[in-house]
């Protein structure tokens, strides 16, 4: 993706990967370093630059984790998260 | 764009009433559609129906058609598009349930399906069925299928669904945006069918003049590049439809649409059909 962001704006916030988010903690997603089909599919399904996203759930054995994401839910393996680069708001 | 429209989340005002269309006039035109089944003989047009898997496609297609297809969740679901026929004041139409997709650009069997019906089997009007409660996901489709016809009829479905989460959605806005008619319904209880039904008689007849949203890239060397390739398939394929959304899935590297390069596909395709008559804007 074109805007990698990789610091954080003025400390209001910090940059992770998705793996990383807990629970009940809102994040934004700056960055997608996916590559090929599973790039276009999660941004077909909402996860993209600039969308808001939280853990909906997780799953018994704790992977995958479910996510809500642009007004719907998607599961997404913890590998898949990891490539998933977000910025935490502050709580 | 998307942004501006509601989620679940985003607006908790309770629901005016769904529209005009589908209060109190819900059988007006009942007596207008004729459900005929399987018979799909002599049709006028032929209509496309698509959207994110589990909008109401099928129960869509049951409400015209009279025909059962499967509703609801399952797995294997139908790969290629059920097809049945309905009447509609003087004509006959052939209508195709195609599988549920959530793009036209991924590798997948579903939709390529889907894809190839609508770029290559150009119907005349294609109904995209969204998901009122999930707009935000159900538009990524909507707008891809618009970067390749304007002969467009989306059907906001579910709209029951969204007023009961207090979502209420502004259609006429939601059709400015998109440049194409936008009919709120609830297909399960029959509502707003009268209005999808006279949305697809007036794209289907031209009654109406679309204007869908096209995206652009904004980006100078990709522009240039798309419109060299664009301009060259146009000069090897002289009345191929949608040579610059060709183009540039052909710079993505999309395997499907090489194929249909290196099969012939395209070949066929580029003497004009009457179905191939185009509404989309010009100079895109
Ligand atoms: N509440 C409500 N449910 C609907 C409506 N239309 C379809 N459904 C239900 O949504 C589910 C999916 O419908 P289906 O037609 O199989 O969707 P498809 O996957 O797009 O073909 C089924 O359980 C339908 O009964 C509607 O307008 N309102
Ligand atoms: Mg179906």
């Amino acid at each position: 993706m074109r805007n990698v962001h990789k610091g954080s704006p003025a400390g209001a916030s910090t940059a992770t990967t998705l793996d990383r988010l807990r629970r009940g903690q809102i994040a934004t997603v700056t960055a997608v370093d996916i590559h090929g089909p599973q790039r276009r599919r999660l941004m077909d399904l909402g996860v993209l630059p600039g969308s808001r996203i939280h853990i909906d759930r997780v799953s018994p054995l704790g992977d995958p984790t479910a996510y809500l994401v642009r007004g719907s839910v998607i599961a997404l393996r913890r590998e898949q998260a990891r490539g998933i680069h977000i910025t935490v708001e502050q709580e | 764009m998307a942004a501006d429209l509601p989620t679940p989340n985003a607006n908790a005002s309770p629901p005016p009433a769904a529209s005009a269309a589908c209060g109190t006039c819900v059988f007006n035109h009942a007596a207008q559609l004729r459900a005929l089944g399987v018979d799909v003989s002599g049709h006028d047009h032929v209509v496309a129906l698509a959207g994110n898997p589990n909008t109401g496609k099928s129960t869509v297609f049951n409400a015209l058609t009279g025909l059962r297809q499967h509703v609801g969740n399952w797995p294997g679901k139908t790969v290629t598009g059920a097809e049945g026929g309905f009447g509609y004041r003087r004509r006959r139409y052939k209508l195709v349930d195609l599988p549920g997709t959530y793009s036209l650009l991924s590798d997948s069997q579903d939709e390529d399906v889907a894809r190839d019906f609508l770029l290559f089997g150009q119907p005349d009007v294609t109904v995209v069925v969204v998901d009122a409660t999930r707009l935000q996901r159900n538009l990524n489709l909507v707008l891809q299928i618009l970067q390749i016809t304007g002969r467009v009829v989306v059907a906001l479905n579910l709209i029951d669904e969204a007023h009961r989460h207090g979502l209420s959605l502004d259609q006429r806005h939601l059709a400015r945006e998109l440049g194409v008619p936008v009919v709120p319904m609830a297909a399960r209880s029959r509502r707003g069918l009268d209005a999808l039904l006279e949305a697809i008689e007036q794209v289907a007849l031209g009654t109406v003049a679309t204007r869908a949203r096209r995206v652009h890239h904004g980006d100078a060397r990709t522009e240039r590049a798309v419109r060299e390739l664009a301009a060259q398939l146009l000069r090897e394929y002289p009345g191929l439809a949608n040579t610059r959304w060709i183009a540039l899935r052909l710079l993505e590297g999309d395997p499907g649409i090489e194929r249909a390069v290196t099969d012939g596909t395209l070949d066929r395709l580029s003497s004009p059909t009457p179905h191939a008559v185009s509404s989309e804007t010009p100079g895109t």
